[in-house]
């Protein structure tokens, strides 16, 4: 990560974290883009709450996501799963055309409005990044590691564990920030069927014409996804450069 | 033939399915358009030969899939079984509701979308192991097309709740699907023309590419919704300052704000893929061409391009699945297309009216991502 873009995720934050504990210091900002005297900070929810709220059905939806596609795509990747390994690619594949909108209607006839559909929507569409990487990064394994590994006398789950895992980690981790950041962008629109996210905000202000409203709820959840893509390029760099390390110890 | 009776393992996971659904009803009755349903079994919802016919063709594909059968017998199954699903949901309304009922809506449940996985799952596991080439996958999308769009056409399905609800805005129904792929193509189309030359501007001009996509990721970041509605400011106000424009129908709410999210979106992938795609051309192919005594423009159009097009391409695929998919969202600021039934539909809670909005979504980007991969995989092979 370039200085720039540190600088930027920082100044992301502290604009966040200042409109949050005090929304009116921006109120001048806001109020050109009201009309007829309408408000420009949105007070009929706490915008605090809606923003934790948020990111828990984020959390829930792609942790959850994680642990089901890493574990699907440890069985597929080991040769007893093999026979399943060209279904699962084309099902991933397809299953990635489903538009967010039509898996969050359809979720609401089988658990009603609220939190849930969302939370169904957001790790059903998130489990198909997080699949294909770690797939990707499980099956790329370079054969002289895989030999060396046996060679060294690793049972099949040691290698799994102590060398498949490990090189695919830097992989993983960034399906898991696309998902991440999709799910937070799709729990946004969640709030269509009542989930308590930053959408409500955004559909407050297109329901009532109110662009500062659209603005602050839109911002907000953009501030969020540049930030958690932040940490995660982190957590990806940190993990690559472990992996730098263990390929040159077993090169 | 001892081997053979070791059981085909994705055969296994297309049993356990199909178990599944056969333990769930298969279709649901409610007595009006807004209430909750009551679950029929199968056997409640079809006259007795009818739900027996049906039982076995199902059995019959099952007990293809646990065995280890030749591919265009798994797909025969498959598409034997998924046909006598389709046909038997159509005949299901006729038989629940009561003589002269005509607010009862009757509709398929958890036990017909199960098995519709999962003979989905054969079908797709089948034409893998057929090695299926690009043509006879845009052939199979086709002959499904045709398939439903008979079913439809006869009346098979009519009976349906989603069918009473399109039977009741029909006109609406294609004038929205119209606006929907219109909106969908059009920004598509408007994303080729400024994507591919920014995307050659990258490639020559390291110097802003990162600039450029460091832009179009941060676009990325910003949630739909948002982006559909904070345009409908800055639209207005173009409106309201260059009439000529809003003569051509650009203004705050309506379509174009959809517009100009959905372009905003492709923009990425186009960039992206024309980028990558421009630097996978091998040096060499650019230094013979070079040597033939071809200018930079020839170079471009006659070798650049015909390699690099598989990944532009794929850039294609992916914006538009993308947005026909996005496109829902157009419908909550006036832009039209099938979110306007989603949307309305959940706001009545009638889950029969969102359907009659998300099927076909869902429908449009399966075949489209069918079809532009086969045309993706065909362009590669006339390379190779």
């Amino acid at each position: 990560m370039t200085p720039v873009g540190i600088a930027f995720r920082l100044l992301v934050l502290v604009l966040m974290v200042a409109f949050l504990a005090n929304p009116g210091l921006f109120e001048p900002l806001l109020l050109p883009l009201t009309r007829n005297g309408a408000p420009a900070i949105y007070v009929q929810g706490d915008l605090v709450a809606l923003t934790l709220n948020h990111l828990a059905i984020v959390a829930m939806a792609t942790g959850a996501a994680t642990i089901i596609a890493v574990g699907l795509a440890m069985l597929v990747s080991r040769p007893s799963g093999v026979e399943f390994l060209p279904l699962s690619r084309s099902i991933v594949n397809i299953g990635q055309t489903f538009p967010p909108v039509a898996v969050l209607a359809i979720a609401v006839p089988l658990v009603g409005f609220g939190d849930r559909p969302a939370l169904i929507a957001l790790f059903l569409y998130g489990l198909l990044p997080i699949f294909e990487n770690a797939l990707v990064g499980l099956t790329g394994v370079p054969a002289a590691v895989a030999d060396a590994a046996r060679g060294m006398g690793l049972t099949p789950r040691q290698i799994l564990f102590r060398v498949d895992l490990p090189l695919a980690l830097p992989l993983i981790l960034s399906g898991v920030r696309l998902s991440a950041v999709i799910a937070l962008s799709t729990a946004a629109i969640g709030s269509t069927v009542a989930a308590k996210t930053l959408g409500e905000v955004i559909i407050a202000g297109l329901l009532s014409g109110n662009t500062a409203f659209v603005v602050q709820g839109g911002l907000l959840v953009a501030g969020l996804a540049i930030l958690i893509d932040g940490v995660f390029v982190a957590a990806e760099r940190f993990a690559a450069h472990r992996v730098g390390a263990l390929q040159l110890r077993t090169a | 033939m001892a081997v053979s009776l070791r059981p085909d393992k994705v055969g296994v996971l297309v049993a356990v399915i199909a178990a599944a659904a056969a333990a769930s009803p298969f279709a649901t009755f409610k007595a009006n358009r807004i209430v909750a349903g009551a679950p029929r079994s199968l056997f409640e919802a079809l006259p007795p030969t009818g739900a027996a016919i049906l039982a076995a063709v199902l059995a019959v594909a099952v007990v293809v899939a646990l065995l280890r059968t030749p591919g265009w017998l798994r797909l025969a199954a498959a598409l034997a079984a998924l046909g006598a699903l389709a046909v038997a949901i159509g005949a299901v309304p006729a038989h629940l509701t009561p003589e002269g009922d005509r607010l009862a809506r009757v509709g398929p449940s958890t036990g017909f979308w199960l098995s519709l996985v999962a003979f989905a799952v054969m079908a797709a596991d089948a034409s893998i192991r057929l090695r299926l080439g690009p043509l006879a996958r845009i052939v199979a999308v086709l002959l499904v097309a045709l398939g439903v769009a008979l079913l439809l056409r006869t009346g098979a399905w009519d009976g349906l709740s989603v069918m009473k609800e399109y039977a009741g805005r029909s006109d609406a129904f294609w004038r929205e699907a119209g606006r929907h792929v219109a909106l969908a193509l059009g920004s598509l189309a408007a994303a080729i023309v400024v994507g591919i030359p920014l995307g050659v501007l990258c490639h020559r001009v390291p110097a802003v590419r990162g600039a450029i996509l460091g832009v179009l990721n941060v676009v990325q970041t910003i949630p739909s919704i948002a982006m559909f509605g904070m345009l409908i400011a800055p639209l207005a106000a173009v409106a309201a300052a260059f009439p000529f424009l809003a003569a051509l129908g650009v203004g705050g709410i309506g379509a174009a704000p959809a517009f100009v999210a959905l372009f905003a979106y492709a923009l990425l992938p186009m960039v992206a893929n024309t980028v990558v795609g421009l630097a996978s051309v091998p040096a060499a192919a650019v230094d013979a061409a070079r040597g033939m005594g071809m200018t930079a423009r020839q170079r471009l159009v006659r070798v650049e391009f015909p390699l690099a097009f598989p990944v532009i391409l794929t850039g294609i695929r992916i914006v538009l699945v993308q947005n026909l998919g996005l496109a829902t969202i157009a419908g909550l600021i006036g832009g039209g297309g099938f979110g306007v039934f989603v949307f309305q539909g959940l706001g009545q809670t009638a889950i029969d009216l969102v359907l009659l909005g998300a099927l076909p979504t869902v429908a449009l980007a399966f075949s489209a991502a069918i079809l532009l991969d086969a045309a993706v995989e065909a362009s590669r092979g006339r390379l190779a």
